[in-house]
């Protein structure tokens, strides 16, 4: 636990870590390349203090308790008073609001609910992304660029226009229940359901998972299609037995990026979701808006990250052999 | 891959936009919706348009959101590059996992922990919440997005150029900027492009940072959708997309003139 915020991001440009610094710029100097030690501390220490920093604040309120206060949160770290501050401070923390969490069975409902959704959503997303990568990769290459900027383009119009256009789509009396009217169907009830919280995870995540599978079924080397067809394969045991076999760095790290983010989805949950559909995002942000329970937020985030940590681990491990 | 595309997949990739796109373009054409009712026909109208240019919370959002994009992008973009060089270049140096782990982790993050720890950063800071605490938060999470576009442009160059800038007598810094930088220059544009993008969409980032008197576009958004669907939203959805997608236009025009 860090006693000032402030500390580690200050003492980068000092002391320790500092020295650091001074033997990457040598280092770098070595390479005669470009300018110095500070290319690299200046993003460094920005990300140290707006990004390592506030997670250890979060798990320290994670151990604290709420009071009616601003903020609403105790204990409050008191440096004034030194040691004997910091002992009072540590001595206050304790694990409450995680046995709080864990006895109550709408947390474990929530955090169950929401790795539910989000594996069911990237099975979906797999089932769907697959031929639509496949289709883009067995184009001809001059159709190839436009077809994946085409996958790409919703990705760059606002997220919350694209799910709140949902919504005039998926209400009861919306444009998909007009259109199955036309057809002579039954109507669906899709909005404020957990189908409807479904079609909008898979939809905003669609270029995501096509994208890296693309990726890797663009680079595929046609010959070895054909030396399976040669060995005796019908089509369909070439694409089963070669190409998708082959594609498994772009299958794992689709489902990664789809999977990883949608545990924690909230905008998704909240519009498209009903009073029942439990998520975690949309817990914490209840926590913290709603019920001004810090400390339940700090805990629900933790929860989070702990249970992403190892996809999150893998995930990098895939983007460093990537890059190299 | 070689072979033509069979009819499969053909189907697939049509399917595959048709559902990117359909709910897209339904959005755009009820804009045009004379009906109050955003699913109900009533003929051809641009009423709510006319009533968008009279809704002062609307145009406030909306120039508190351009404000915080502008100066988080540029800020984002320039940490960016100097993350990508160090990424790229920087060699094996201690403490290289973590700075790399800093990079990726907020591109999969969950927005609300993001959200969540940047708000009680700000606490612990003593920083009154406003439009800066947003800046400084979209900031973070974009320079993260440009780092990675710049990265995998500058990986893809070729020392020997900078080298030989050097040996023909530029100091480092000169062939940087005269050498390097204009063929990363695509790369440091699409990046801030990004960037921009990312913190104009930004709902729960800013929800958690913002304070009274900074009230971005999408929690405006949200807050209406959150009253119900409203075809005024439509039409401030329908203006966004068109100017994502003249941008776009124009990014693609200006691209292909380079390649030439």
């Amino acid at each position: 636990m860090t006693p000032d915020p402030l500390v580690p991001a200050k003492a980068g440009t000092q002391a320790g870590p500092g020295a650091h610094a001074n033997r990457l710029g040598s280092r770098l100097r070595g390479n005669e390349r470009w300018g110095g030690w500070w290319v690299a501390a200046i993003p460094y220490l920005w990300l140290l203090l707006f990004f390592a920093v506030p997670f250890v604040l979060v798990a320290k309120l994670s151990l604290s308790h709420t009071v009616l206060a601003i903020p609403p949160y105790a204990p409050r770290l008191d440096l004034g008073q030194g040691w004997a501050g910091l002992a009072a401070f540590a001595r206050a923390l304790s694990f409450e609001t995680y046995a709080r969490l864990a006895h109550d069975r709408l947390y474990l409902a929530a955090y169950l609910s929401s790795l539910r959704f989000a594996a069911e959503a990237t099975a979906i997303l797999l089932a769907i992304g697959y031929p639509i990568a496949y289709g883009i990769a067995r184009h001809p290459s001059g159709q190839r660029q436009g077809l994946v900027l085409a996958v790409m383009l919703p990705f760059w119009t606002s997220f919350l226009i694209r799910i709140y256009a949902w919504i005039a789509i998926l209400k009861p009396a919306g444009l998909l229940n007009q259109a199955l009217a036309i057809l002579h169907l039954p109507p669906l009830t899709l909005l404020n359901t957990d189908a409807g919280v479904l079609i909008g995870l898979v939809y905003a995540y669609l270029p995501f998972m096509v994208l890296p599978l693309y990726a890797v079924l663009e680079r595929q080397d046609e010959s070895l299609i054909e030396a399976a067809r040669d060995l005796g394969c019908t089509p369909t045991q070439a694409f089963w037995r070669v190409t998708v076999p082959l594609s498994w760095p772009g299958v794992a790290a689709g489902a990664l990026l789809c999977f990883i983010p949608m545990v924690g989805e909230f905008v998704i949950p909240d519009l498209l979701g009903g009073s029942s559909t439990l998520m975690l995002g949309r817990t914490l942000w209840t926590e913290f808006f709603a019920d001004r329970d810090w400390p339940a937020a700090s805990a629900v985030a933790i929860a989070l990250l702990a249970t992403l940590a190892i996809p999150i681990a893998l995930f990098q491990r895939q983007q460093a052999r990537v890059l190299r | 891959m070689t072979r033509g595309p069979s009819t499969f997949n053909r189907l697939s990739v049509a399917l595959g936009l048709a559902f990117l796109y359909a709910p897209i373009v339904l959005l755009v054409v009820y804009s045009f919706n004379a009906s109050r009712l955003v699913t109900v026909w009533g003929g051809v109208s641009t009423r709510w348009y006319a009533a968008l240019a009279h809704d002062g919370a609307m145009l406030d959002a909306i120039g508190v959101s351009l404000r915080v994009g502008l100066v988080s992008a540029s800020l984002a973009t320039v940490l960016g590059l100097l993350a990508a060089m160090t990424l790229t270049r920087g060699g094996r140096f201690a403490g290289r996992g973590l700075f790399a782990g800093m990079i990726y982790a907020p591109l999969v993050l969950p927005e609300v922990v993001l959200g969540l720890s940047l708000l009680l950063l700000f606490v612990a800071l003593g920083l009154p919440r406003g439009i800066w605490t947003v800046t400084l938060s979209h900031t973070t999470v974009t320079l993260c997005y440009a780092a990675v576009v710049i990265q995998a442009r500058l990986a893809d160059l070729d020392p020997s150029l900078e080298e030989a800038a050097q040996d023909l007598g530029c100091p480092p810094a000169t062939a940087f900027v005269k050498v390097t930088l204009p063929i990363v220059a695509p790369a440091i544009a699409a990046a801030w492009m990004l960037a921009l993008t990312l913190s104009l969409d930004d709902l729960v980032v800013a929800s958690f940072t913002s304070g009274p008197g900074a009230t971005t576009l999408p929690m405006r958004l949200y807050s209406q959708v959150r009253l119900g669907v409203n075809p005024e939203i439509n039409a401030v959805s329908t203006l966004l997309i068109g100017a994502v997608a003249t941008a776009v236009t124009l990014a693609g025009v200006w691209r292909r003139r380079r390649g030439r």
